[in-house]
């Protein structure tokens, strides 16, 4: 597997990597999420206790699941940085973030919209939305540090070690607040009650965690792609790249201009 | 090992020199304290609520204002680069560092936590457990804090960026320290907080050391 | 199907502001990060041109410098 992956840590194939895998991503993320969606909303079975409120979950569950799954893969993809001199690590940590933290706040935004029919209020200090919130805040916290150093290949290292720091720390503070709200709230029911849940409804839910996954994996493409062109300026394969694909753009351009012309 | 005694005696000489720094975060932290029975309610039971969380956020706040001075010093008249280029093992200067700030800047705050418990109106039973999670809990704030700020001392803004990066990382800590002295004041026992925060405190004192000696290496690329 | 008609979809069992909200803002926030990501490489590519052809001014103008002179 090394060798198998090795070559990747290099800028100039990580890049075609990206140019390989971003088609079937974004066909992967469209389907799925058309499919998990429409099946979701409008062929799953209703809950016989929150009606049709908790169609949310086709949203809320894959975004909560994979905002902690992006952190952790930050971190991992920090790890390798550190420990074999990639730079490519890095820049896919980095390249992460960001949609880990738009991850983070579709769930916080659902589960308060979700909130507000069950339990009244638009936010309670539920363990579950206080973990995504200090989760949010984790990410913030690799996104600044990352932003504050001018020289990147310095920030993508000092970004590793917090995003390093948080990963030991999520699920401690996972475990802490939850504990801590069935101390101060035993009283507040649980949205998750349910241990089972109906394989009609678990499908669709399962599809749009996948289509979730991909979209993940498709947006960390374009970004992986974004922080390999702004590093690597002055390469000459760089700039071969965008001269292609500057001049392509004009040409299109012109070509629309005579036929507006015409 | 007499290099980092030798290190342990000038980090102390120098922090008692400075005696406005070592004053300063007391004072914010008292003067924080003072804040909460006028801006929430004077109220004797309100206060004995409340007491153990804001003594503890404020002891995390004014930490995280005085964190900074940790490698600052240091890093700015390149004492640091010294350390590296001498052969010295960085994990454990960092560690003789650590030591010296948890004493220079926690220790005057056991002094100060008698005068705490009496504005808050803390029973016997609730100082007692407050004495031992800041007993605990502050050895592991300047362990995690030191690790952010080897990565933030070369930048020029570091200090709300400390503050950012290192709260969400010390809300466990405000977690099990103010329950255990919630649970004294209820006569329950608090064993099980003490015993979680010792665990956090040997996993940050093992781990610790060589994550702050690669930020200040980060730091200092 | 589950519901009745296309209206009793779109009521939601009453639930209607909430849920479409939800999604609603969930797949512009996706929409957003995904354009914005694109913009940026976009861009990326005009500034590492303009990069390249203000280089080979500079290199121009110091070549004709030193002809002149």
């Amino acid at each position: 597997m090394w060798k198998w992956l090795h070559p990747y840590a290099k800028t100039e194939r990580a890049y075609q990597l990206c140019l390989t895998l971003q088609p079937w991503f974004w066909v992967g993320a469209l389907v799925c999420l058309s499919i998990g969606t429409v099946w979701g909303l409008a062929f799953a079975p209703q809950d016989y206790q929150q009606g049709d409120s908790f169609r949310i979950i086709y949203i809320h569950v894959p975004s909560a699941i994979l905002s902690m799954g992006t952190y952790v893969a930050m971190a991992i993809a920090a790890l390798v940085g550190m420990v074999w001199q990639w730079r490519t690590a890095y820049m896919s940590m980095i390249a992460m973030a960001p949609i880990g933290a738009v991850m983070t706040f579709i769930a916080l935004f659902t589960g308060a919209a979700w909130g507000k029919p069950m339990w009244g209020a638009w936010w309670v200090w539920d363990a579950r939305l206080t973990s995504e919130l200090i989760l949010l805040f984790l990410y913030m916290g690799v996104i600044a540090l990352y932003g504050a150093f001018e020289d990147k290949q310095q920030a993508g290292k000092a970004a590793g070690v917090m995003a390093l720091v948080g990963v030991v720390n999520i699920p401690i503070i996972h475990y802490s607040v939850e504990w801590w709200n069935t101390l101060h709230q035993g009283a507040t029911i649980s949205k998750f009650d349910n241990p089972s849940i109906a394989p009609e409804m678990l499908w669709p839910l399962l599809i749009s965690l996948l289509g979730f996954a991909f979209f993940i994996g498709a947006v960390t493409t374009v970004r992986l792609r974004n922080e390999i062109v702004l590093r690597e300026m002055h390469r000459p394969w760089v700039q071969a790249l965008a001269m292609k694909a500057m001049s392509k753009q004009q040409s299109d351009a012109a070509s629309t201009f005579v036929k507006e012309g015409n | 090992m007499s290099l980092y005694k030798g290190i342990f005696k000038r980090d102390m000489h120098i922090a008692f020199k400075q005696k406005a720094e070592l004053v300063q975060p007391l004072m914010f932290l008292t003067m924080v304290v003072t804040l909460f029975p006028l801006g929430v309610s004077p109220s004797p039971d309100t206060l004995q609520r409340i007491g153990p969380g804001v003594i503890w956020i404020a002891a995390i706040l004014s930490s995280l204002m005085a964190m900074e001075r940790l490698f600052r010093d240091d890093f700015q008249d390149g004492s640091l680069e010294q350390y590296m280029l001498s052969g010295m093992a960085l994990p454990a200067v960092s560690a003789v560092k650590v030591t010296v700030h948890w004493l220079v800047s926690f220790v005057p705050l056991f002094l100060l936590s008698p005068l705490l418990a009496m504005f808050l109106n803390l029973t016997v039973d609730m100082y007692i457990a407050l004495v031992l999670t800041l007993l605990l809990g502050t050895p592991l704030l300047s362990l995690i804090g030191a690790i952010a700020v080897g990565l933030t001392v070369g930048l020029q803004k570091g200090g709300v960026l400390l503050a950012l990066l290192l709260i969400p990382v010390f809300i466990p800590l405000l977690i099990f320290a103010t329950s255990a002295v919630d649970s004294a004041a209820l006569q329950l026992p608090y064993h099980a907080q003490l015993a979680i925060i010792a665990a956090m405190l040997l996993l940050a004192a093992a781990l610790a050391p060589f994550a702050i000696a690669y930020s200040l290496k980060v730091s200092q690329n | 199907m589950q519901f009745e008609s296309f209206a009793d979809f779109l009521a939601m069992g009453g639930y209607a502001f909430y849920v479409w909200l939800s999604f609603g803002v969930t797949f512009v926030a996706m929409a957003i990060i995904a354009v914005q990501s694109f913009i940026k490489h976009r861009g990326l590519l005009k500034q590492v041109v303009v990069e390249k052809e203000r280089k080979a001014r500079i290199k121009k103008a110091r070549q004709q410098q030193q002809d002149n002179a």
